[in-house]
């Protein structure tokens, strides 16, 4: 159970990092927190050649506020997000999802653009990615794009990040004042992946008719998904029970969910519309009782 | 930007300075273990589920097993070998002893190390809060209950109340027992 050998390299800027990605080829891998691809590493599932540390480049280790968001260094650590003033003011849902994360002793390794650039299809994050359209900066030798969240996620540990890229920052646009917002998951003990987990975000007018939601799943598929029938349900309606029911119904219409030893595929399309209908009915509760208001 | 199979590191181990030469895939607990010979540090699962490897880097609880050692040249680390004073066990230490808060005693320094940072942070937690925070740290032998009942010890001592009834043979007192007997 130890780490095959590679060479260490320290960047010092994110240029140097993408640099040495494209110098040392296929082999090369980030590292910052290190808390998915060292287990991985000791469990000889990941070989690299060379692991290029981040975690020393000034500046990428901040949560920073924007006009539309937060937007989050890929050096920052689960616990200085959870913990950030800005992110709690400004988007909340990500602060709270981050309590799901694993334990506090891996949230104070972990780094959130490492959990999104892992993209492990039970993950919270890339949920909360989804639902809030965040939007990721990427580098490569030719510079910096950005991607949105519905084009991230590719598959099972797979991303948008090329070979010799890497993730820089994520923004996680602002959630409104009068939004209401929530997340849950079924997981087998606390801290450990979730079997079935969804998120959602919603606002409502003045007569309590839904004028924006989101909803996405995560743990059920081989990455997280989007629920847009569950959406398209619940645009412009009264939210009643009846129409909750009906979304979170939608939501698990025509997902394919996987199978494993801890539940049948049946089984998480069960959890996952229960799941569906909780967050659903708390962020709409959430968002009447104008909690942010 | 530097690259070279061993890295001369510099770590600051319950307030000594030490200077190691490592592999850059040393993990932690290897290098404190087998260059430090700081063995309270238990080599578990390492893969970062279980707990046992707990320690703390620059003041927070973190998984020696997930920690290449390369990666945290110049910093703090405390490991359970640095909660007693001298042969004064901490009092998060005397709780568990007191409470039975260990049977193998395995998962034990992982668990002293998270549940000192814990009442550190929560100095007046209920029990249910200090079952999950130690929800990180797998023990096969207590069913947890009595790591529990340590931890609200643990925590009333640090706040400077008395032991509870229940809490078991003051460690002195054991000690001196033992010591007459001998």
């Amino acid at each position: 159970m130890k780490p095959p050998k590679f060479e260490f390299f320290r960047a010092t800027s994110v240029q140097d990092a993408v640099a040495a990605l494209n110098e040392f080829g296929d082999g090369a891998r980030i590292l910052a927190g290190g808390h998915s691809l060292v287990p991985m590493m000791n469990l000889r599932l990941a070989r690299p050649t060379h692991l290029i540390d981040i975690t020393r480049i000034p500046g990428l280790d901040q949560v920073e506020e924007r006009s539309d968001g937060v937007v989050i260094g890929a050096a920052a650590r689960h616990c200085d997000v959870e913990h950030s003033e800005i992110a709690n003011r400004v988007c909340p849902l990500l602060p709270e999802a981050l309590k799901l994360v694993a334990h506090e002793t891996i949230r104070n390794r972990g780094t959130v653009c490492g959990n999104l650039a892992h993209a492990d299809p039970r993950s919270e994050l890339p949920a909360v990615a989804l639902a809030l359209d965040a939007v990721f900066t990427i580098a490569g030798v030719s510079g910096e794009r950005q991607v949105p969240a519905s084009e991230f996620f590719l598959g099972p540990f797979m991303t948008a990040v090329g070979p010799a890229e890497m993730l820089v920052s994520v923004k996680f646009p602002a959630i409104a004042k009068s939004a209401g917002y929530a997340i849950a998951e079924f997981a087998r003990t606390h801290g450990n992946y979730a079997l079935a987990g969804a998120a959602s975000l919603i606002e409502t007018d003045a007569s309590g008719a839904v004028t924006r939601a989101t909803v996405s799943l995560f743990g059920l598929s081989s990455r997280p998904l989007r629920a847009t029938k569950a959406e398209k349900t619940l645009l412009g309606k009264i939210a009643t029970a009846e129409i909750v029911e009906q979304a979170a119904t939608a939501a698990l219409e025509g997902v394919e969910c996987s199978e494993d030893m801890h539940g049948s595929a049946d089984y998480r399309a069960k959890i996952g519309r229960v799941y569906a209908a909780r967050v659903i009915n708390s962020a709409i509760a959430r968002a009447n009782a104008g909690e942010n208001k | 930007m530097s690259g070279s199979e061993k890295h001369n590191i510099t770590l600051v181990v319950n307030g000594e300075k030490q200077m190691v030469n490592v592999e850059s895939r040393a993990l932690l607990h290897d290098v404190l273990r087998r260059d430090l010979g700081l063995v309270g540090v238990h080599a578990g699962c390492e893969h970062g589920v279980c707990g046992a490897c707990t320690i703390h880097i620059d003041g927070k609880s973190a998984r020696a097993c997930l920690t290449l050692a390369v990666q945290i040249d110049g910093s703090k680390v405390d490991t359970v070998e640095g909660l007693a004073d001298g042969t004064k066990l901490h009092p998060i230490q005397e709780a568990f002893w007191r409470c039975n808060g260990l049977q193998c005693g395995f998962c034990t320094p992982g668990m002293l190390m998270r549940v000192s940072e814990f009442l550190e942070i929560n100095p007046n937690p209920t029990r249910d809060e200090a079952r999950e925070a130690i929800a990180s740290n797998i023990c096969r032998c207590t069913g947890y209950q009595h790591i529990v009942d340590s931890v609200m010890e643990a925590a009333g001592r640090l706040r400077g109340e008395e032991w509870s009834a229940t809490a078991g043979i003051p460690a002195t007192e054991l000690r001196d027992t033992v010591k007459e007997t001998l």
